[in-house]
């Protein structure tokens, strides 16, 4: 595992007017790992995820993958070099079938569309689409949509995966599933960055938890110290305590 | 040299102001519907029409055909956007800017069948009225409907921050559903707000008559500046709207005194792109930009 | 089966094409050459704004461009209008790629894109007004007489051929496009742009291409009107008439399929002939009829005509 391998953001920060949204973040990920991204509401999760992704452009701080700088690239050129992302709020190309959706990011890797078409499908059943391939996205419930974003991520052909709050709407059985999906994913060799709200996935899936709070990160390690972490307790709790005076 | 650059600015400023109140129309318009009105210069030629009618048949002066003009189109405004634009509120943007599109032509080429395309002109007993301002020439048209469109302009700002009326259609600029929410009938304050747009222009067409030829293309020229006003002036925002409108006049006719031709055209769409391409918020904010 | 039946129906339609025209009256022909100038235009157009939903308002400037270009290059140089044609479609593509960078690149989208290419073919119709070197208002007009050579031909009936062969040719560029690669693109920027990048596709690149090969096109239609009718003028070429007139027929027969300008254009020119020829002397009351028409087609028929059909053709040829 050479040191140049996997993500590596260092100082990262971001600004939005006087809004300090992102605070002097470092974030590594190693090949293989999974890593967690937690926090309250507002903590700067998804801010973190575009500049990483290129929709954003940091105001300080370096962004490095397999050894790369990410800052200044365009989010297409970003995904071209293995790194892939979902998007919080689901964004199928809703007049296209599952299939299309998917061969639109196959194209990453295939040049022609016989190529495309094959690798799309393979993706497609591996996420478990297989009986909607056909389905116009827009029929799509939910819980497929979701699974369709990670099909197009994966279509990508990436090296690093970030999954934006993918479980968020789903019910208890859909959960499980996803939690399975992310598990077959990362077994064939591809690593996790995770924003997530449902606790208990999140912690049985992660290697590490890295812990987000007003746009500054307050823990970093396995997720049993981290979930024990008081900084992190308040941090959530006094979010609650907020909440709940209001 | 002097002269002549003095000459420009009163002659822009005088035109601006009907810009403004022009732009001001599309503005309150593009605020609360969220359309670009393709169609708001081809309702500026009806104005103009009106005009030229009830002064030709009834001999009832421009200035004074306002009373009929604004109400007749303000209604005209409401039906448009009520069989038209309403029940396609939720089709994509580029449809509802053809919709828009289709008005303008109906309503253009319904002119020129009606009309014919022969220029009309209105002259009144002080159609050639001038006088001078330290060697600067102002004509007295000119300055009447610049007058005019800004006290309506003005009128239209008070009415919006003052009644409520006005405030719901505020409302439903800034907070589209917490307008709803709060029991505002949107619908109703959608067609309101086309109307009253509709009726900002028909009257700035009205104020215009009496130097202005009429003719069914005359709207287009004028829709092209009121884009070009509200782009500047930040989409939705009435008073950058308004200003936006001075500084296209100069803009314009500073283009036309040192510029031969129909270049002056090119200043005004030089602008245009240029404040698209780098500040498409508008010179004064608050627009909504891409 | 049906698949079969398709193409049956479209070599029929083709055969007709090719063989009836000789045997139809002078008006008829004449007609039958606006359709299809008119679904020239229309297919050109659909490229960017059907496929790419990028809804131009200002082609006129790459037809403006086109019919300069070669009438300028025939009536100055002698160059035959056959290669102007091209020189044509090279600068217009230079100046699309131009107006497309500087609006793609500055993040203009929707009604803001389509305010934009209206302001550039305004700017260029301004220019050409004032340019004594091209005519000003009062145009150039452009040698009639027989020469297969010069592009011109005494007789009606190979200028419907010309127009057949451009039609066809703009017809298997966009079908082309619409199964390739750079369709899929096309289509997943037009759903969702962020999106699109999200998943690899370089939206500009895109674009552009999308772009330059519409602008190139419509620049040769440029060239054949220039040479048909004989005269160019600034309003005709570069004014709002023609951009608009080129993108009713894709939006009335279907943005974003390949015959959808083709059948909207079998639509609307004869309604326009038929209005024209019913109220004499009216002029207005056809553009008047094609508002109508394209107020009723966006408020019950969004997808065009096209849209009437169940199509079994990959959505990636489809619009929304």
């Amino acid at each position: 595992m050479s040191e140049a391998a996997g993500l590596e953001i260092r100082g990262l920060s971001k600004r939005f007017g006087g809004l300090e949204a992102v605070s002097r973040f470092d974030l590594t990920v190693a090949p293989g790992e999974i890593v967690g991204l937690i926090g309250p509401n507002g903590a700067g999760k998804t801010t973190v995820f575009h500049l990483i992704a290129g929709f954003h452009a940091p105001s300080e701080g370096t962004i490095r993958f397999e050894g790369r700088s990410l800052v200044g690239l365009k989010p297409h050129a970003i995904c071209r070099l293995g790194l892939a992302r979902t998007f919080q709020l689901v964004q199928p190309f809703a007049g296209l079938t599952t299939l299309e959706n998917v061969m639109v990011a196959a194209f990453n890797r295939a040049r022609e569309v016989d190529e495309a078409r094959q690798e799309a499908t393979r993706i497609v059943e591996f996420v478990g689409l297989g009986p909607r391939r056909d389905s116009p996205a827009r029929h799509l419930t939910l819980a497929d949509r979701k699974r369709l974003e990670v099909a197009r991520g994966l279509a990508t052909g990436p090296r690093l995966l970030l999954l934006d709050e993918v479980m968020s709407g789903l019910n208890p059985t859909e959960i499980e599933a996803i939690i399975g999906l992310i598990r077959r994913i990362h077994e064939r060799g591809v690593s996790l960055l995770i924003i997530e709200h449902v606790m208990r996935a999140i912690l049985a899936l992660s290697h590490r938890l890295v812990v987000l709070h007003h746009g500054e990160k307050i823990a970093d390690g396995a997720p049993a110290v981290v979930a024990r972490d008081r900084r992190v307790i308040e941090a959530y709790l006094g979010d609650a305590a907020a909440e709940a005076a209001r | 040299m002097t002269w002549l650059f003095l000459q420009a600015v009163v002659s822009g400023l005088l035109l601006g102001g009907v810009y403004g109140l022009v732009a001001s129309g599309l503005s309150l318009i593009f605020g609360v519907l969220r359309i670009i009105n393709f169609a708001h210069g081809a309702v500026m030629m009806l104005g103009m029409y009106t005009s030229y009618w009830l002064f030709v048949l009834l001999g009832l002066d421009p200035y004074a055909s306002i009373l009929v003009t604004g109400p007749l189109f303000f209604a005209i405004g409401v039906v448009i956007q009520r069989v038209v634009i309403e029940p396609n509120r939720a089709a994509a943007e580029h449809n509802q800017l053809l919709l828009t599109l289709g008005v303008a032509l109906v309503f253009e080429n319904l002119a020129l069948v009606l009309w014919q395309g022969d220029f009309r002109t209105v002259r009144t007993s002080y159609s050639g009225a001038s006088f001078l301002v330290a060697d600067v020439l102002v004509e007295v048209p000119r300055l009447i409907a610049a007058a005019g469109a800004v006290m309506i302009a003005l009128a239209l700002w008070a009415f919006l921050h003052t009644t409520d009326a006005g405030k719901a259609i505020r409302a439903l600029s800034e907070e589209p559903e917490g307008a709803a929410l709060v029991g505002i009938d949107v619908a109703r304050v959608r067609g309101f707000a086309f109307g009253i747009g509709s009726a900002c222009v028909a009257v700035a067409g009205a104020l215009v008559t009496p130097f202005f030829y009429v003719a069914p293309d005359v709207g287009e020229s004028f829709n092209i500046m009121a884009f070009v006003v509200v782009v500047l002036g930040g989409m939705g925002n009435f008073l950058g709207a308004l200003l936006g409108g001075f500084i296209v006049g100069l803009a314009e006719s500073l283009g036309a005194a040192f510029l031969p031709g129909s270049l002056k055209q090119l200043v005004v769409f030089g602008l245009f792109v240029v404040v698209l391409l780098l500040r498409p918020q508008g010179l004064f904010g608050g627009g909504r930009g891409r | 089966m049906a698949a079969v039946g398709a193409r049956l129906a479209a070599g029929l339609a083709l055969i007709g094409l090719a063989a009836v025209p000789p045997f139809l009256p002078k008006y008829g022909l004449e007609v039958l050459i606006g359709i299809l100038f008119f679904a020239y235009l229309g297919t050109c157009w659909n490229i960017l704004g059907g496929y790419g939903g990028q809804f131009s308002f200002g082609h006129a400037a790459f037809f403006g461009l086109g019919a300069y270009t070669s009438t300028l290059l025939l009536l100055r140089l002698g160059l035959t209008p056959w290669l102007g044609m091209l020189a044509g479609g090279a600068v217009a593509a230079g100046f699309g790629l131009f107006e497309g960078y500087l609006s793609f690149r500055y993040g203009l989208r929707g009604p803001y894109f389509s305010l934009v290419t209206l302001a550039f073919a305004e700017m260029l119709r301004v220019v050409a007004v004032n340019l004594k070197a091209v005519g000003s208002s009062l145009g150039l007009v452009v040698p009639s007489g027989s020469s297969v050579v010069a592009f011109e031909f005494a007789a009606k009936l190979p200028y419907y051929y010309v127009i057949l062969a451009m039609t066809l040719l703009a017809l298997a560029i966009t079908r082309l496009i619409a199964r390739s690669r750079m369709g899929y693109a096309l289509a997943a920027i037009r759903e969702n742009e962020d999106a699109a990048e999200a998943s690899g596709v370089n939206a500009l690149a895109t674009k552009l291409t999308a772009m330059a090969v519409s602008s190139f096109l419509t620049a040769l239609g440029g060239t054949f009107y220039a040479q048909y009718f004989a005269y160019i003028d600034p309003s005709l070429t570069f004014g709002p008439s023609i951009s608009i007139q080129g993108l009713l027929p894709a939006i009335v027969g279907g943005a974003g399929t390949v015959l959808g300008p083709l059948l909207g254009a079998f639509v609307l020119t004869p309604i326009s002939e038929l209005t024209r020829a019913v109220l004499r002397g009216r002029a207005g009351a056809d553009v008047m009829l094609y508002g109508v028409i394209l107020i009723l087609v966006i408020s019950f028929l969004p997808n065009g005509l096209m849209g009437l059909r169940r199509s079994r053709r990959p959505a990636a040829e489809r619009a929304t």
